[in-house]
């Protein structure tokens, strides 16, 4: 199967400034992926410059292996054979759902535009929405309304900017999953863009992590919370904090809870070619690598969250250092306890201290 | 310490309940009186005149006024949609002055740009004179369209009305979503099919809400009507009254001009309606204007200009050569007194629909009701009725007021009061009220609603009395809104010429009156030294109307 989309090496830029730079990225028949990043880190402009609204400066777009985008050309938005669903949905006012629905479709004979009509609003489970108006549906409807009218013409690629962004947070989530079996029942390739990374879990397969125009890890969701590629993916993507390490005399790795490798000596692989010899490192520490250990290290509650089903401490080493910790809701502790806790992890994220 | 904390409106409403409501719903029926005169006189039996015309005119004002009204419609659409589209999207040299010095037009009254194409065009006219020289025609050797025909008062009122259809659509085109058109390019709609399946049909309900508005000033144009000779209501009645001397007769044929109107009214109102349904969520990002280049560039710009010129810039021109060229006699005494009439004339109205204004908006503010809501849409009706009618409906209750009154002074002290009320300034000021308070309502009702209720309670709740807060709070917010209120009258009244004309006291001129009464005599030149003065005026409201209009555009482009 052809692939959806392919990025070569596309820069994007307003006037002078460059807001995309030398993005590469090949997205798999059926594959659903994500542009996520905070916001101003180019994710949309990317997002338009492929949907054909924003000129490429350097690089190459391609749509199912045809070159849509290159410097000096940029094929119109409307021969490009994609779908798009925008952050405020978009939905055409004057014309009625089934309406809506239609508009790409409008080349079709008025039997199947129905068909196609009904077999969409079936699919999302609002049969009996065709007749109304954009403004009579609730957002979640209108969101729902807003996707299949961009499935209508079955894109060969979807196209969604931050689609959940006006959504309740309750909503979001369940939402992102609906949205996720219709692009599979579908069977339709997707990029999504958002900046929240939830959402992002939620629905895609891989996700591209952005920061200042480019690319810092193009991976599955698993991969960037435990094995992230660079300090601000480390960062960006779930909580925790940098953790000193020191080595000892015999230059074994150690952390204030002790030798990092008890038994083994060797760096792994990922860390030793960014460690070197003998700059400082800093070990990524996450709420859940922290562990209750009667003989542990003590540490004193500075602060807690409690979330229902389990409680976020922030803990005090005897050093100093801040570390968090997440526990079981009913291990209620006061503020100004200690605690003895040890760390257990089964991959090590190390990157040079800053 | 005890702190009663209570908001404001609560505390007044407990103080006056009654007298604010009962003052609002008497000021509102006082000014609906003369439409409310008007149509009573559908139900007084026709008389000998109402026959003559039904027999002879009102065949020709029918089709006068609806011949003018069709074509106005269709010149305003063609002037204002096309440059309203093309300063929304396009970016060409000039665009940013373009998108306000096409409301320049708005400044113009009719009757001055009619008055000056007849001297710009007519036989002894530079045009045509040019045309004979450079030629060598002579007179009636050539053919040359008459400015003073229907067809030239079409177009008079095109070239002047065609920024409420611009100004309108303009904000539309401004306020749709971006990505709802990008949605339809996404779609497979290429630009074209965007334009007319997307963005015309959501611009429709304004668009007909400034066709509307040009409309309704159509209908209400006296001068230039009656300067290119055309038979309609308007000229109708004058003719009724004064010429047939019949009163009865000519208030039947404003009842029928005010059925046009409110066919007119409805219009508008419906689309205002249909125009919050319409519109869509909120912007995301900025409009991104294309850039034109060669001839794209300039026959846009062209498009831009036509209008302009013809609208404004030549109109003006010619006003200022002639008034250059009289100047040295026509600023005399006699002209410094007239302006100086003008002027009083037109702050005091100005000062009287302001205090109507703000105290009908404070009602409504106060004492939210349905009745209260109706009073004051009621009181606000007048932008809508031509001015030859309110003159009517004014003049009829109040000269039958001032006659019982005379009477009665007579019989009981022997001595005559004379026209008091009919024969003074004091009808042609409560004839202003009528015709703008739905200016200053505007204006007011804008202003109070940046003043939220909470904003009350927030001052109150730190220490304020309530009339403290009036001053500390609802004045400095609405300054401006105020200010604009005042100034936005000032200028309609200085432009007002048919109620003018009809309801002013003996030997009483305004700019506007004089200015019609040179140009009646042919003394086009005379003229000019008034009209460009109103003109000049005039133009003061149209650059904040187009700070208002860039202020809800677009900057340049910014990427999100």
């Amino acid at each position: 199967m052809q692939r959806p989309l392919e990025l070569q090496q596309v820069d994007v830029a307003y006037g002078e400034t460059p807001v995309v730079r030398s993005v590469s990225l090949i997205l798999g028949a059926g594959e659903i992926g994500c542009l996520l990043g905070p916001s101003g880190c180019g994710k949309t402009t990317l997002l338009r410059a492929i949907a054909g609204f924003e000129p490429v400066r350097g690089g190459h777009i391609l749509i199912r292996g045809e070159k849509v985008s290159r410097p000096g050309y940029t094929l119109v938005p409307e021969k490009r054979g994609i779908g798009m669903v925008f952050q405020d949905f978009a939905l055409f006012p004057h014309l009625s759902v089934a309406r809506n629905i239609e508009f790409g479709i409008a080349h079709l004979p008025a039997g199947q535009r129905r068909s196609r009509v009904e077999e969409l609003l079936r699919l999302v489970e609002l049969p009996n929405i065709g007749g109304c108006y954009p403004h009579e549906l609730s957002g979640g409807q209108q969101q729902r309304v807003a996707l299949i009218r961009a499935l209508a013409p079955k894109p060969a690629l979807l196209l969604l900017d931050e689609p959940f962004s006006s959504m309740d947070v309750e909503l979001r989530e369940s939402l992102a999953r609906e949205v996720r079996r219709i692009l599979r029942s579908e069977q339709t390739s997707a990029l999504l863009v958002t900046h929240d990374q939830s959402e992002a879990f939620a629905m895609a397969d891989r996700i591209a992590v952005m920061q200042q125009g480019s690319i810092r890890q193009w991976d599955c969701a698993y991969n960037l919370y435990h094995k992230p590629a660079d300090r601000f993916v480390a960062g960006f993507i779930g909580q925790g904090v940098w953790l000193p390490l020191l080595r000892d005399t015999n230059h074994v790795l150690c952390s204030e809870f002790g030798p990092l490798f008890p038994n083994r000596v060797e760096l792994p692989h990922r860390a030793a070619s960014e460690a070197g010899d003998d700059p400082p490192l800093e070990l990524l520490l996450r709420p859940d690598d922290v562990v209750y250990l009667e003989d542990g290290l003590h540490c004193e509650v500075i602060e807690k969250s409690f979330r229902g089903a389990d409680i976020l401490y922030r803990l005090r080493l005897p050093s100093g250092t801040d570390i968090l910790y997440i526990t079981k809701g009913h291990n209620d502790l006061p503020v100004g306890a200690t605690i003895p806790v040890a760390i257990k992890m089964n991959e090590l994220v190390l990157f040079t201290a800053e | 310490m005890e702190v009663a904390v209570k908001p404001e409106s609560a505390a007044i409403r407990k103080h006056r309940p009654g007298f604010w409501q009962a003052g609002v719903l008497l000021s509102a029926l006082l000014l609906a009186l003369p439409v409310i005169v008007v149509f009573s006189f559908v139900f007084v039996p026709a008389g000998e005149v109402w026959r003559h015309l039904v027999d002879t005119v009102l065949a020709d004002y029918l089709s006068n006024s609806l011949l003018l009204v069709v074509g106005v419609a269709i010149g305003v659409l063609l002037l204002g949609i096309p440059t309203a589209w093309v300063t929304t999207v396009y970016e060409f040299p000039g665009r940013r002055l373009f998108e306000w010095a096409l409301l320049l037009p708005l400044a113009i009254p009719a009757y001055i740009i009619a008055y000056t194409y007849t001297g710009l065009l007519d036989f002894s006219g530079p045009v045509q004179m040019l045309l004979r020289s450079v030629f060598g025609w002579t007179a009636g050797e050539y053919a040359f369209p008459e400015v003073r025909s229907l067809g030239g008062a079409v177009l008079m009122l095109s070239l002047v009305l065609y920024p409420y259809v611009y100004m309108m659509s303009r904000a539309s085109f401004l306020s749709q979503s971006l990505s709802m058109l990008e949605a339809g390019r996404v779609l497979g709609a290429g630009p074209w099919r965007v334009f007319f399946k997307l963005t015309l049909p959501l611009a429709r309900p304004a668009v007909v809400t400034g066709v509307s508005l040009a409309l309704m000033e159509t209908l209400a144009d006296y001068g230039t009507v009656q300067y290119f000779g055309i038979a309609t209501f308007t000229t109708g009645i004058f003719r009724t009254w004064f010429g047939l001397n019949d009163s009865a007769a000519a208030a039947q044929l404003a009842a029928l001009l005010m059925s046009f109107v409110f066919v007119l009214i409805l219009l508008e109102q419906h689309s205002r309606r249909r125009l919050r349904f319409f519109q869509t969520s909120g912007r995301y990002r900025h409009l991104q204007r294309h850039r034109l280049y060669g001839y794209r560039k300039w026959s846009v710009v062209l498009l831009c200009l036509l209008p302009l010129t013809f609208g404004f810039l030549i109109p003006a021109g010619q006003l200022l050569v002639w008034a250059l060229s009289i100047a040295e006699e026509t600023l005399d005494q006699r002209f410094f007194l007239l302006v100086g009439h003008t002027l009083m004339l037109a702050v005091t109205a100005a000062l009287i629909t302001l205090t109507l204004a703000l105290f009908l908006g404070y009602g409504r503010r106060l004492f939210p009701s349905r009745r209260v809501n109706f009073a004051v849409r009621l009181s606000a009706m007048g932008y809508a009725i031509p001015g030859t009618v309110i003159a009517v409906g004014v003049m009829l209750p109040f000269a039958w007021l001032d006659n019982r009154i005379d009477d009665a002074m007579r019989e009981f002290f022997g001595l005559s009061t004379g026209l008091m009320f009919s024969g003074t300034l004091f009808i042609l000021l409560f004839a202003y009220a009528v015709r703008f308070l739905a200016v200053s309502v505007q204006s007011v009702e804008s202003g109070l609603a940046r003043v939220t209720p909470n904003m009350d309670d927030a001052a109150r709740s730190l220490g304020y009395s309530p009339g403290r807060v009036l001053m500390k709070v609802h004045l400095p917010i609405m300054r401006g809104a105020l200010f604009s209120a005042l100034l936005l009258v000032f200028v309609d009244v200085l432009k007002e010429l048919p109620a003018t004309l009809i309801l002013r006291p003996f030997n009483f001129n305004t700019l506007a009156v004089r200015a019609y009464e040179l140009a009646s005599d042919e003394r086009l030149a005379d003229s000019s030294v008034a009209a460009l003065t109103i003109v000049a005026v005039g133009v003061i409201p149209v650059i904040l109307l187009s700070r208002a209009v860039s202020r809800s555009g677009v900057r340049d482009a910014t990427p999100t």
